[in-house]
């Protein structure tokens, strides 16, 4: 019995059923693919969990599952993508994300060259966010019964003393702050679909929030009232679930809402509205105030907040719209999307 | 009414095909509808056909009769 | 965006605003109809029946290609996308419009037909020639804009000699039904609703052109402006039908100068009337049947008639009783008349054609509008 290595041929190989049951075959491929990409002292100990200290006070804890088409976008991948999210989804809390976990459901037949793609990203995503992936797991199912790759990740967090942001806590008064331009992810992954393609320079806004999220509780955590990413749907999604959560109505400002310009015409091209549009590096905080000031200062010092602006108010109504003064003077509501975002003609 | 968008026209294609460009959008549309299109033109696109020039005089002509209806209008008071 | 933001220029719209109130008559009511779901959005979307004085009435007509397609039709491309040979291609729009039972193609893809989204004839074409071994089927809708890339894709097809491409052909013409609501209104019947005048298609004139308004102008004694879709080219239709109100003028006027000519595009016309011919009569949702209103492909073209190639059945689905789609496309009811506006009918769950596409004047007005229907209760 020779226990020697063959390589996985990482070139032109391809993931097979055996990758992913509990064999030799599937160690080396955690270990080439996913160890080497991860690359952290809690992972080098080959256990099925991690162990970590945790410090005193509050932890939050976050779970997400990222599916998507296609898998490469401009500005990042799948596997970027899920650190990004799960960070964000973390951080909104105001907490300090700590550890991530990634489970896999690889389809029999992917290129063992993009699942080395996608975790080198995550592993990239991870380090650059300085928050580490410590525990994994890896399934294969046979060809058709997945889209290539799924990625499930979990995050958790330490909560700063004295936050307890939740969105039930918007009131009448407060502003809302957006940290930049608008639908910048969605764009950019829908121009690369299949029957819709057209050429941008747009990537992806996919990144992770909680350095500037830090900046904004140093600068000022008890004027935030609650914060969200607005992903899937858009901020026209978000601000209506706040609106129901807090029951309260909002009016936001037309004018004032960060496009760009090359986001706006694929919508006008399109026919899709870009508070629909998903975003993946953005945060809204409905904040006090009085507090809105300072934290708009703290926000445009950091590099992910440069273009934040105050776009408009939480209001009392009882039928909990959000509301929109266009830039000719009316109004409009902005609803949450029905269905999923389908091209229109007309 | 169908969703139509101005365009310009960055390079003709070979089979009646061209590129467009709108506001750092690319799209190659078919151009097949409209005759002696230059680079530069702008089109209406509807549904990655071009449907017509837009004639620049024309729209010119529209804004400033805009602008004078706008100079007369007396302030609300 | 050259072309667009010069023309959504809010205070230039404020401004237009107060010109309007100034030549309207204080003691007169005007009531247009704006033909077109485009100005329908471009309406509720900017707010300008916030701009507009109370005594001008936008009433909603039936120009959205979407809610006009009778339930039968979406009966039928489903159950052609249900043949295990057919890959459909549809515009996104089609996906959620309600067939009979609730039934839409997205639903039909949930349970495995396979419907595909394209943007364009072109990808139902790349489609096909991607997959000679299935056969490829494009649900053509649309008013006279959207009939010419139809035509161009059987042009392609033939040089192509794609054996497999075929389309479901529901093009729809503008002139007659702009006559079907003018020939429906009696003014003496208080159901009906009297028209001042019309606000015309900005994009299916660049292909038709002003002059078949002309009859209508004529005929009907009515003034038709021909106006963009972008609101400040609204708001100066909307001024300019005042105008011939007020000098009891019944003209064809075109305001979309920038795009629209008398003639149109002859080249999309000569592709259309190469492909194309008059069907006897075709259904419209809320309209009823309406002769010589629809196209069919002509006889030399049976080929790429998927209604002759699969030997479709002709499907009529009745609408929900309740629901008011036929009149509020007529312009007699508003979207908040109808019993099952807001209720059971909303987009996300759309009864009617009205709720389904967003150029839908119930839709529109759920978007759009709905804080009005509040306002006006509460003052």
């Amino acid at each position: 019995m020779s226990d020697k290595r063959r390589k996985l041929n990482l070139r032109t190989g391809h993931v097979d059923l055996s990758h992913g049951s509990g064999g030799r075959a599937m160690a080396h491929l955690i270990a080439d693919v996913f160890h080497a990409a991860f690359n952290n002292e809690w992972l080098a100990r080959g256990n099925d969990q991690a162990a970590f200290d945790v410090g005193q006070g509050r932890m939050v804890m976050t779970t997400d599952g990222y599916v998507i088409s296609p898998l490469f976008f401009p500005g990042g991948n799948i596997g970027s993508l899920a650190v990004h999210g799960t960070i964000n989804d973390v951080a909104m809390a105001g907490a300090r994300p700590l550890y991530l976990s990634a489970s896999f459901i690889i389809e029999e037949g992917f290129a063992l060259a993009e699942l080395k793609q996608i975790a080198d990203a995550m592993g990239a995503a991870a380090r650059e966010a300085g928050v580490p992936i410590v525990t994994g797991d890896t399934k294969v199912v046979e060809r058709g019964k997945a889209d290539g790759v799924f990625i499930s990740t979990t995050g958790i967090g330490a909560l700063p003393d004295g936050l307890d942001l939740s969105a039930d806590k918007a009131r009448a008064g407060d502003r809302v702050l957006v940290s930049g331009t608008l639908g910048d992810h969605g764009i950019a992954v829908m121009s690369k679909r299949a029957n819709m393609t057209f050429d941008t320079d747009l990537v992806s806004d996919s990144a992770a929030l909680h350095g500037l999220v830090a900046a904004m509780v140093a600068a000022d955590g008890a004027g935030i009232r609650v914060m969200r990413d607005p992903t899937r749907g858009g901020l026209a999604a978000t601000l209506n679930e706040l609106a129901q959560q807090s029951g309260v109505g909002f009016r936001i400002n037309e004018e004032s809402i960060p496009v760009r310009p090359a986001v706006a015409a694929a919508c006008e091209l399109l026919g899709l509205d870009p508070l629909n549009v998903a975003n993946e590096g953005k945060l809204v905080a409905i904040v006090a105030p009085e507090a809105a000031q300072g934290l708009l200062a703290a926000m445009r010092a950091h590099p992910l907040g440069q273009d934040a602006v105050d776009i408009g108010e939480v209001i009392a109504d009882d039928h909990r719209f959000v509301q929109m003064t266009t830039s000719f003077g009316g109004g409009r509501i902005v609803d949450w999307l029905s269905g999923e975002q389908l091209p229109r003609i007309c | 009414m169908c969703l139509a968008i101005p365009a310009e026209v960055t390079e003709l294609l070979p089979d009646e095909m061209a590129r467009v460009n709108i506001d750092g959008v690319g799209k190659i549309i078919s151009v097949a509808l409209i005759e002696n299109l230059k680079v530069g033109d702008y089109v209406i696109l509807h549904v990655g056909y071009a449907l017509t020039r837009i004639d620049p005089e024309e729209a010119r002509h529209t804004l400033a009769l805009l602008a004078e209806l706008g100079g007369v209008a007396e302030p609300a008071s | 965006m050259k072309y667009v933001d010069e023309y959504r220029d809010g205070n230039r719209a404020r401004q237009l605003a107060e010109v309007i109130a100034a030549t309207a008559a204080p003691d007169r009511l005007y009531r247009f109809m704006e033909f077109c779901g485009g100005h329908t959005h471009a309406i509720s979307r900017y707010g300008l029946e916030d701009l507009l004085p109370d005594n001008i009435r936008m009433i909603h007509g039936p120009g959205c290609p979407v809610c006009v397609l009778p339930a039968g039709r979406i009966d039928m491309a489903i159950a052609l996308a249900q043949r295990p040979e057919v890959t459909l291609c549809v515009y996104g729009d089609l996906m959620r419009v309600p067939g009979s039972q609730r039934n839409s193609l997205l639903r039909a893809k949930a349970a495995g037909a396979d419907v595909r989204m394209v943007y364009s004839t072109l990808d139902a074409i790349a489609i096909a020639e991607q997959q000679p071994a299935r056969e490829v089927v494009f649900f053509a809708i649309g008013f006279e804009t959207t009939t010419p890339p139809s035509a161009m894709a059987i042009r392609l097809a033939t040089e192509k000699r794609l054996g497999n491409f075929s389309i479901f052909c529901n093009h729809v013409l503008t002139p007659p039904a702009i006559q079907a609501i003018l020939d429906g209104v009696d003014l003496a019947d208080p159901d009906q609703v009297a028209l001042d005048g019309f606000v015309g298609p900005a994009h299916v004139s660049t292909v038709i052109g002003t002059r078949p308004y002309e009859y209508f102008a004529e005929t009907f004694a009515k003034p038709v402006v021909i106006a963009g879709f972008e609101p400040l080219d609204v708001m100066q239709a909307i001024l300019m039908l005042v105008q011939q109100v007020n000098e009891d003028r019944h003209q064809v006027e075109n305001q979309y100068i920038r795009a629209v000519n008398r003639d149109g595009n002859q080249r999309a016309q000569a592709a259309v009337a190469e492909i194309f011919e008059l069907r006897a009569q075709f259904e419209w949702r809320g309209l009823g049947l309406i002769p010589h209103s629809g196209l069919k492909l002509k006889p030399a073209y049976a080929g790429f008639d998927a209604e002759c190639r699969f030997e479709m059945p002709e499907l009529t689905a009745a609408d929900n009783p309740a629901c008011e789609c036929g009149t509020i496309l007529r312009g007699v009811k508003k979207p908040a008349d109808c019993k099952l506006f807001g209720t059971v009918c909303t987009p996300d769950n759309p009864m009617g054609s009205c709720m389904v596409s967003s150029e839908g004047a119930c839709a529109a007005h759920w978007t759009y509008g709905r804080f009005r229907d509040i306002q006006r209760k509460a003052s």
